[in-house]
């Protein structure tokens, strides 16, 4: 019997550990594609975060020192991806598509760069590494075990409901929501267009650049080129399986991380089941689709999302 | 009226690939190094000698028919960013053909290249049942078909008389499956060069063909203009954009063949994918989704991919290689910075 409920208590505190990273890059595709900008380079912005998190971390010795320098560099790379998209009207796919080649490249180029040639951030040591706050109030056991998770997780969700408030509730969610679903009537009434594409976009990248962090700074203690690896992509899965909403981007990156833990859980071989570890690594994928093919068929996001805005254009 | 749109096109490429090149020079100065020393050695890195010249077409087979792969999608208004998973499972069949079955060259290659070729139309043609069927968007069921095809390879790698014991490789495929040139081997020594390069030119020319003088063609074009407009006209959208994928699909399968059977010869445990799909869609969108263009996009990619290998013998990073590409894609997204940089230079010209 402890023995089941250790088992369920690692479950969920691997689900919580992997889920952290899509909750923030997923947030900041909620943010970006409601303003009507598609961002398929979280990816990259989430690689050049989880880099920068760790070397940051690595020369400072304080992880919030790094995870903020990883909100910022992800940032930046938005900033780029704001530019040739609402102000040079490029295709917001292929720009993103570029983020994705120069993010990661910068990454690891300023890596060998910095550390002997090696694509591999050092680890950062266990102090320096994200803080988990509860550790030693939990009694010993299955609260322990699930809650005493690093404080990136809460953050994550802290940001989901600052998210949702923004996004429902506030002067700026209403007009930003306006420009996703019809650039010009929000122009017409006022509403720049193009300053909030650029902060939403923006805000977008910082979060990516988090979710990044998260992974270096917390999952894993150092940066390495296959980290991210896919992550990014699955945070963009997540936030349209979400519906383009907050909660529904959190309740899909949980249900991907839930995936991830069962990978685990099922590999432990105190389970009993005799699977290939490469066929168990297939599962969270698998669930994705089938919960796409059962649940969510035919979902549609913001009217104006990708759409070009060119003011003055009939 | 035509001729001058493609004109302008082409300028528009070969500006952003030169913006590409001189964002790869600052990130090399920046860094300390010589960007002119750094070029030199990319360039003799790859024209240098036959052997280095084979190696670059080697690496640029693969990247060529992925990015015909994912123009051939965009073509017919699809997003194929599954050439990655397409690419993997053409492998996969490639290799088991290659290695367990019985036979003469001529039976043997034509096998493998089938099987891999109908294994990636196959996969994604998954993708497109289920856009057509349930509409989900082809960017995420590709995705995730990426990771399955990747944890699919893993298991086949790892099946008991595949694997060759203690190494995390296949067991390599026969000789009559081979598809490398030996009789190059005098001049291009240990490069791999093999057929595959021909392959490649010959979909090409199909894809092409299929794409401007078919009625599919034709009809899958016109549901990447306008789905609706196609539906209107007598066109089946949901049977067009499975058939789109499928062929879109052959395509990557037949790069996982080409480098099967004339590079790596099996296949082997990964921990995440290898980036031909990827970087298929970078050629796609240099090569501007025509199949020349891509021919031309893929030698670019594969020699800087190959030539960029070169840059460790000064020390420099051969990341650089995917600034430069990064930056070209950007700056060919952003194609309105430089028709306002064009234009202002005319405009200048007029007034001076």
């Amino acid at each position: 019997m402890d023995n089941i409920i250790t088992s369920i208590a690692i479950l969920l505190s691997t689900t919580l550990m992997y889920s952290t990273p899509l909750i923030f890059t997923s947030l900041g595709g909620v943010f970006s594609e409601n303003s009507g900008v598609v961002n398929i380079g979280l990816e990259g912005m989430m690689t050049i975060g989880a880099f920068t998190g760790a070397a940051v971390t690595v020369f400072t010795g304080n992880p919030w020192i790094g995870f903020i320098a990883a909100g910022l560099a992800g940032g930046f790379f938005a900033l780029l991806h704001a530019i040739a998209s609402v102000t040079f009207n490029a295709n917001q796919v292929i720009s993103g598509i570029a983020i994705n080649f120069l993010a990661p490249g910068i990454a690891i180029f300023i890596s060998k760069i910095l550390f002997d040639g090696s694509t591999m951030t050092p680890s950062i040591s266990l102090n320096d590494k994200m803080p988990r706050y509860l550790n030693g109030i939990l009694p010993k056991g299955f609260f322990d075990t699930v809650f005493n998770t690093y404080a990136t997780t809460y953050l994550a969700f802290i940001f989901v409901a600052i998210a949702w408030f923004v996004l429902y509730k506030t002067r700026f969610g209403l007009r930003l929501r306006a420009v996703g679903e019809h650039p010009r009537a929000a122009d017409t009434l006022g509403v720049s267009v193009y300053k909030i594409r650029y902060v939403c976009v923006i805000l977008s990248g910082i979060l990516a650049g988090f979710g990044g962090a998260s992974m270096s700074l917390a999952i894993v203690s150092t940066f390495r080129p296959t980290l991210v690896s896919g992550q990014g992509f699955i945070a963009l899965a997540a936030m349209i399986f979400g519906k383009w909403k907050p909660q529904g981007a959190m309740l899909a990156s949980l249900l991907f991380g839930f995936a991830n833990g069962l990978v685990v859980f099922l590999g432990n071989p105190n389970i009993g089941i005799n699977i290939s570890e490469h066929l168990l690594s297939m599962i969270p994928y698998i669930i994705t689709l089938l919960v796409l093919i059962f649940f969510v068929r035919h979902v549609n996001g913001p009217a104006a999302n990708g759409e070009i805005y060119e003011k003055g254009e009939r | 009226m035509n001729r001058i749109k493609i004109n302008e096109q082409l300028v528009y490429t070969l500006l952003s690939i030169v913006l590409g090149f001189l964002i790869g020079a600052i990130v090399l100065a920046i860094a300390g190094f010589n960007p002119l020393s750094a070029y030199a050695v990319m360039i003799k890195g790859v024209v240098g000698n036959p052997r280095f010249i084979g190696w670059t077409v080697v690496f640029a087979t693969p990247l060529i028919l992925t990015g015909l792969s994912v123009a051939f999608a965009f073509r017919t208004g699809l997003f194929n960013i599954g050439a990655e998973g397409q690419y993997i499972v053409g492998s996969i069949a490639a290799a088991v053909v290659g290695y367990f079955f019985n036979g003469p060259a001529i039976i043997h290659i034509p096998l493998a290249i089938l099987a891999g070729i109908l294994a990636g139309a196959l996969w994604a043609a998954i993708a497109g049942f289920l856009k057509a069927k349930f509409g989900i968007h082809e960017v995420i069921a590709t995705i995730m078909l990426n990771w399955i095809a990747l944890y699919l390879s893993n298991f086949v790698v790892t099946i008991n008389g595949f694997q060759q014991p203690n190494t995390e490789a296949s067991y390599p495929i026969k000789q009559s499956a081979s598809l490398a040139i030996s009789f190059l081997k005098p001049i291009v020594g240990t490069a791999k060069v093999n057929w595959g390069i021909v392959i490649a030119l010959l979909a090409a020319i199909i894809i092409y063909y299929i794409i401007f003088k078919t009625t599919l063609g034709y009809e899958l074009r016109a549901v990447g203009y306008n789905k609706f407009a196609a539906e209107y006209g007598g066109i089946s959208v949901n049977k067009s954009i499975i058939i789109s994928m499928a062929i879109s699909g052959a395509l990557s399968g037949l790069a996982g063949v080409t480098q099967v059977l004339g590079v790596s010869g099996k296949i082997t445990i990964l921990a995440a994918a290898e980036g031909y799909g990827f970087d298929g869609i970078a050629v796609s969108l240099i090569g501007a989704n025509s199949p020349f263009g891509v021919m031309l996009a893929g030698l670019l990619f594969g020699g800087l991919k190959y030539g960029g290998s070169k840059l460790q013998t000064i020390g420099a990073p051969p990341e650089v290689v995917s600034i430069v590409i990064g930056s070209i894609i950007y700056f060919i997204a952003a194609s309105s910075i430089v028709k306002i940089a064009i234009n202002k230079i005319r405009g200048g010209r007029k007034n001076g």
